[in-house]
C-alpha cells in the first residue's frame, strides 16, 4: 500500500512539473535595456534568485541580458567600476547576495546600478522562508522594472486559468510567469470565466457542477466558496465592480440573458440594469466603476456597447465587422481589448477609446478571453496551438508577443490578477 | 433508471386506484332503492395488475422506450439559428402532451452551441435555444413551473471535432426530466 502511495505521489509530482507553463518571447520591442545580473553569492542553497530575475526581465521584452564574467564573486557591497560595465554595453547592473540565518530563514539583499549615469539606484533587503524564494525574485524584478521603465512591474502578480484534461477541469492559480501553479478547484464539470476580486484574494467564476451555470465566489486562502448567483435558469459572466462588494452577472431568470448587479456576498436583492430583449452579456466595469462595457446582439450582430451603471441608454462602441465580443477595459481606462472576427478568424484587437483607432494584435485564429496585466502593458489571452488551448500574451501596442508551450492539458479562460498590496 | 421506477410506481398507483371506482356498480344502489329482488353484493375485484420488468412489456417508461417519441431528447439547429425546425415539431408536441398529462413532472432544457466564438456569448446563444423550446412547450399546454431552460454554451459538446460535422451535433437543445440530471 505504501509503495502504491509513493508511486502515486511520484506520479503526481512528475505530472505537475510537466504542467508548468513557460512563457517565451517571440518578438521584442525596438530598444531594450541591457542589464547585467551577477549571480547572488549564497543563492545555490535556496533558488536561483538572479536567474528568475533575469528571466522575468527578459520575458517583458523591455530588457536584454548582458553576460557577466565568471571571475570573482560580487555582492551588493562590492565596489562598482561603472566604466568597466559601460564597456560591456550594460545600461544596468544588479548585484546581490543570499545569507542563511540561524532560524532557518534567509536574507536576500540586492542593489541596482545605472551604469550610464554612474548612479547607485539603491535596493532592498528581504527576510524570507525557503518557499518564498520565487516570490522574492519576482519582487526584485518588479523593483528593477519600475526604476528603469517608470511603470509598476507585474512579476509578483498572479494569473488564474482553467486546464481541461479529459473530463477533469482544474481552476489553477499561478505566478505571472505561469510557474508555481496550484489548483483552487477541481471538478468533473466545466469551469469558466474566472474574475479576480480587486483584493486579489477571491475569485468569482462560473461552475456547471449543478448541470447548469452558477456563479460562485471563492476565497483562495481557505478554499471557502459560496454560490452567489444561483437563480432559476443560467447564471454567468461575473465581473467585479472596483469596490469589491458588487458583481455584475448575467442571469436568465427574467428571460433571455440580461445583466444584473448583485452583492458579492450573496446578500440582498438583484438589480437589473439595461435589458433589450436580446442577449446582453460579458459585462466589464470601467476602472471608475461608473460604466459597464458589454456584448449585445441588439443591433442584429454581436457588438460591444457601454452604459452608465446608474441608468440611461446604451451606446454602441464597436462598428467594424459583424462579431466583436469579450470587452476588457485597460486599467487606465483608455484602451478596450476585445475579440473580433476577422475573415473567419477570432483575434484580439484594441480600440483606443479617445481616438477610435483600432488595431488587431494577434495573427492566431481562435483567440479567447483577453485580460490586461494590472499595469496595462501586456494582454494575456487563450488561443489554439496545434489543436490545444494554450496561453499567450501580447503587448497592448502589439510589439511583444509571448507564447506558452504545450502543458499536457487544454488551457483556457486566463485572467490576470491585480497588484498585490 | 430512477425515472423508470417512478413511472412503474405511478402505474401501480393507477392500477390500485382504478378498481375502487368499479366497486360500487350502479345496479346495487338501484336494487336497494327499489327494494325488489335479493340483496346483491359486489364480487370482490380479483384483478391482478402485471408489472413486467423484462423491458418488453407495456410497463416500460415511454420516456426511455426507444419506440416512443418521448425517448428522443435532442433538437438540432442550423448555424446561428434558434428556431425549432419543422422536423422536431412532433417531438416537442409529444413532450408538451406528456408534461400536460403528467403535471407533476419537471423538465430541464439545456441549450448548447458549437465551439466558435466567445464562451460567455455562447451561453447567451444556447439560452436563446432552450428558451425557444420552453416557449413552444408552454404554448402547447405545459406549465411554466414545469420547465427550466438553461444553457451550457459550448462547454458540453456531443462531438469533439472542429468541423461542420461536429458543430452540427453540438448546436442542440437537450431535454432531461427530473431524476435524469
Amino acid at each position: 500500500m505504501r509503495t502504491l502511495l509513493a508511486a502515486l505521489l511520484f506520479f503526481c509530482a512528475a505530472f505537475s512539473a510537466s504542467a508548468q507553463l513557460t512563457i517565451e518571447v517571440t518578438g521584442a520591442g525596438a530598444k531594450r535595456i541591457a542589464i547585467a545580473i551577477a549571480p547572488f553569492p549564497g543563492e545555490s542553497g535556496l533558488a536561483s534568485i538572479s536567474g528568475i530575475v533575469r528571466t522575468d526581465l527578459e520575458r517583458s521584452g523591455l530588457f536584454r541580458s548582458v553576460e557577466v564574467p565568471a571571475s570573482g564573486a560580487m555582492t551588493e557591497a562590492s565596489n562598482v567600476s561603472y566604466a568597466e560595465w559601460r564597456a560591456r554595453q550594460a545600461d544596468a547592473l544588479v548585484l546581490g547576495s543570499v545569507a542563511a540565518r540561524q532560524d532557518g530563514k534567509f536574507e536576500v539583499r540586492f542593489k541596482l546600478f545605472d551604469t550610464q549615469k554612474s548612479a547607485d539606484l539603491s535596493g532592498i533587503a528581504f527576510t524570507l522562508s525557503r518557499d518564498q524564494a520565487r516570490a522574492t525574485a519576482h519582487r526584485i524584478a518588479d523593483y528593477i522594472y519600475e526604476k528603469f521603465t517608470g511603470e509598476k512591474g507585474v512579476f509578483s502578480t498572479r494569473i488564474a486559468f482553467v486546464v481541461k484534461r479529459g473530463n477533469r477541469h482544474e481552476l489553477q492559480i499561478a505566478d505571472a510567469d505561469g510557474q508555481g501553479e496550484e489548483s483552487a478547484l477541481v471538478s468533473n464539470e466545466p469551469i469558466l470565466s474566472p474574475a479576480w476580486a480587486p483584493d486579489g484574494r477571491r475569485l468569482a467564476y462560473v461552475s456547471m457542477e449543478n448541470k447548469k451555470p452558477v456563479v460562485y465566489v471563492h476565497s483562495l486562502a481557505d478554499g471557502k466558496r459560496q454560490a452567489v448567483a444561483h437563480f432559476r435558469g443560467s447564471n454567468s459572466a461575473p465581473a467585479w465592480a472596483p469596490d469589491g462588494r458588487t458583481l455584475a452577472v448575467v442571469l436568465s431568470i427574467e428571460g433571455g440573458s440580461q445583466i444584473f448587479l448583485i452583492n458579492a456576498d450573496g446578500s440582498g436583492a438583484r438589480r437589473r440594469i439595461g435589458g433589450s430583449g436580446s442577449i446582453d452579456t460579458e459585462p466589464f466595469f470601467s476602472p471608475d466603476g461608473q460604466t459597464l462595457y458589454f456584448t449585445s446582439d441588439r443591433g442584429g450582430s454581436a457588438q460591444i456597447y457601454r452604459m452608465v451603471v446608474s441608468g440611461g441608454d446604451a451606446q454602441r462602441v464597436t462598428f467594424e465587422g459583424t462579431y466583436n465580443v469579450s470587452p476588457r477595459v485597460s486599467p487606465d481606462g483608455k484602451l478596450l481589448a476585445y475579440v473580433t472576427r476577422n475573415a473567419g478568424k477570432f483575434q484580439v484587437a484594441v480600440l483606443d477609446l479617445a481616438t477610435r483607432q483600432t488595431q488587431i494584435l494577434t495573427d492566431s485564429d481562435r483567440d479567447e478571453s483577453p485580460s490586461f496585466a494590472p499595469n496595462g502593458r501586456m494582454i494575456l489571452l487563450a488561443t489554439i496551438n496545434s489543436g490545444r488551448g494554450v496561453l499567450s500574451a501580447v503587448s497592448a501596442d502589439g510589439r511583444i508577443k509571448q507564447r506558452v508551450p504545450y502543458t499536457g492539458g487544454d488551457v483556457r479562460e486566463p485572467a490576470w490578477g491585480p497588484f498585490i498590496k | 433508471m430512477r425515472v423508470l421506477i417512478l413511472i412503474v410506481s405511478a402505474a401501480l398507483a393507477a392500477c390500485s386506484a382504478a378498481p375502487t371506482q368499479e366497486q360500487s356498480p350502479a345496479e346495487v344502489t338501484d336494487a336497494q332503492k327499489t327494494g325488489t329482488g335479493p340483496q346483491t353484493k359486489p364480487v370482490p375485484d380479483r384483478q391482478v395488475a402485471t408489472v413486467d420488468l423484462t423491458g418488453k412489456g407495456a410497463a416500460r417508461s415511454p420516456l426511455t422506450d426507444p419506440n416512443s417519441i418521448l425517448s428522443r431528447r435532442s433538437i438540432y439547429y442550423d448555424y446561428d439559428k434558434f428556431d425549432v425546425k419543422d422536423q422536431y415539431r412532433e417531438l416537442v408536441e409529444a413532450h408538451a402532451r406528456f408534461l400536460r398529462d403528467n403535471p407533476k413532472f419537471k423538465m430541464l432544457i439545456q441549450g448548447n452551441t458549437d465551439e466558435r466564438g466567445s464562451r460567455e456569448y455562447n451561453i447567451g446563444l444556447g439560452q436563446k435555444r432552450s428558451d425557444g423550446v420552453k416557449r413552444m412547450l408552454m404554448l402547447l399546454g405545459a406549465r411554466e413551473d414545469q420547465i427550466e431552460s438553461v444553457s451550457l454554451g459550448e462547454e458540453k459538446p456531443k462531438a469533439e471535432g472542429h468541423d461542420e460535422a461536429a458543430w452540427s451535433q453540438n448546436r442542440r437543445s437537450d431535454i432531461l426530466y427530473e431524476g435524469e440530471y
